[in-house]
């Protein structure tokens, strides 16, 4: 991959997870792995991010809180599932309210799997989501 | 009487890492009221006893919280080995102990982070979580985990740490980062404006702290010496500390008592690397438990209790938890009445919520 047109901004929300993901992608924002090489910053605002990365399985209050966040976001976005939980629900899927996996409620282009996801990983998956975000951008363009 | 109104907090906020919601009822400036909404993140763990054995509890245990998790563990398998009469080892009490104790020094840094990413230390805050990182190397290299460590076993440990490495690479280690952490205190407790900006802000008085049941660095910042490690747990028995109060009952007390408390975690740390004797880490768990145990450990963020209820089956009859944000919410609510709406993120921050405790 080379370099990108524009700086990528992340938006990440915890959708009921155990908080071991959420503190490992701050970790990603912290000097030693610092993501902001990249020109990639943590914003807390949906309209300015182009990556959400969601961790955790989803219960059921939270599923409408996820889908306003994702349709907040402007076009051409990438969601990123961070951790286990994100991707299948991990064992939480046995509990009575988690639903299972982000992609039972918004589109995922990226699985992170991982208990806790490790910042190499989450980088790794935020990277791939760009590529995905350049093509989706082609995409968008007119011919 | 000036006009009301509400100005909702959450779910999704910046300074929060996890969803929460509180409706903050304002007068002018002034927060009247606050109506806390939850939920977001609750996942039922307790009834996973019905469905998973005793065992396996103890990871599910562990996954309540990622921030606190060895002692979660600790605090379950604590629970179950009295109702089954098990014996620890004193190894693997001493390895509890220790990873215990790197976990507090490793959440209370990542609190001061936090804590000074909510006043606008944006360099304070990445310093911070610097040093963290160090603490996490030795978890990584002892347990495979960096936040999640899954070592903690009903009968005792799942990974020992050899004595050479111990006694040498860590305690070197534990020096440097004590030596990098001393330059961060020195920051919260002596600069100018930190203490401006904590100064008198979501004060909780004595009385307020022992009526409401606060626990933790909340309540000991209120001059209430309680610590559940003083009940002498596990290798608690052979190690000597003080707990940390401070008297001035602000969010700045709060901040002294755990950048105190990292420093006492060091010196819990190098006791047991000290003391730590030789030996076995884990017994043979025979049988089923039938009973019950209310087990209470210290947290980073203050009493953590735990219920269980065995029947004489592989599933545990009843599984329960209180966690210390769960007992530090009245306390938030009565600090957030009458204060500006620019300090709520502060105030909020000072319990250090825990939400996935909260909710489990």
């Amino acid at each position: 991959m080379g370099y990108f047109a524009k700086s990528p901004w992340l938006l990440h929300y915890d959708g009921s997870s155990c908080n071991g993901c959420d503190i490992e992608v701050l970790a990603c924002l912290m000097p030693k792995y610092d993501v902001e090489r990249f020109g990639i910053i943590n914003t807390g605002n949906p309209k300015h991010a182009d990556v959400f990365l969601i961790t955790g399985g989803i219960n059921t209050q939270n599923i409408d809180v996820v889908k306003n966040i994702y349709n907040q976001m402007g076009e051409p976005k990438v969601v990123v599932a961070v951790g286990t939980c994100a991707t299948s629900g991990h064992f939480f899927s046995e509990c009575y309210n988690i639903i299972g996996g982000v992609d039972k409620v918004i589109p995922v282009d990226v699985y992170a799997p991982g208990c806790a996801a490790k910042p190499e990983m989450i980088i790794d998956a935020v990277v791939k989501g760009l590529g995905i975000l350049e093509e989706k951008k082609k995409k968008m363009s007119p011919k | 009487m000036a006009k009301r109104t509400v100005i909702p907090f959450g779910p999704h906020h910046p300074v929060l890492p996890e969803p929460v919601h509180l409706d903050l009822v304002l007068e002018d400036e002034t927060v009247v009221e606050a109506i806390p909404n939850v939920g977001f993140i609750h996942r039922g763990l307790e009834m996973l006893c019905k469905k998973k054995p005793f065992q396996d509890i103890v990871l599910v245990a562990e996954r309540i919280c990622g921030i606190c998790s060895m002692i979660h563990g600790v605090g379950f398998s604590q629970g179950v080995e009295k109702v089954m009469d098990i014996d620890v080892p004193p190894r693997a009490e001493y390895l509890r102990a220790f990873w215990g104790e790197l976990s507090r020094v490793h959440s209370h840094i990542l609190w001061l982070g936090l804590a000074a990413d909510a006043i606008g230390f944006e360099s304070l805050f990445m310093h911070s979580w610097r040093v963290r990182e160090m603490v996490l190397d030795i978890f990584e290299e002892t347990t495979g985990g960096r936040v999640i460590f899954d070592v903690c076993k009903i009968g005792g440990v799942r990974k020992d740490i050899e004595n050479e490495i111990l006694k040498n690479r860590f305690s070197q280690q534990i020096d440097k980062i004590e030596e990098e952490y001393s330059k961060l205190a020195k920051v919260f407790t002596e600069d100018y404006t930190v203490c401006h900006r904590w100064s008198n802000v979501g004060v909780l008085t004595k009385e307020d702290a022992h009526k409401l049941g606060a626990v933790g660095p909340t309540v000991r910042g209120s001059g209430i010496s309680q610590d559940m490690r003083t009940l002498k747990y596990g290798a608690y028995e052979h190690l000597d500390f003080e707990p940390v109060v401070e008297n001035s009952c602000d969010c700045y007390a709060r901040t002294v008592v755990r950048v105190k408390e990292v420093f006492q975690s060091i010196d819990l740390m190098r006791q047991v690397i000290s003391k730590i004797p030789d030996g076995e880490v884990e017994t043979k768990v025979k049988g089923t438990p039938k009973g019950e145990y209310f087990s209470r450990v210290e947290q980073p963020r203050g009493e953590v209790v735990y219920y269980v209820k065995g029947d004489g089956t592989k599933n545990l009859d009843r599984f329960r938890v209180r966690t210390p944000t769960f007992a530090n919410i009245p306390p938030l609510l009565q600090m957030l009445g009458g204060c500006d709406l620019a300090d709520v993120p502060a105030i909020v921050i000072s319990i250090d919520p825990c939400i996935s405790c909260t909710e489990r």
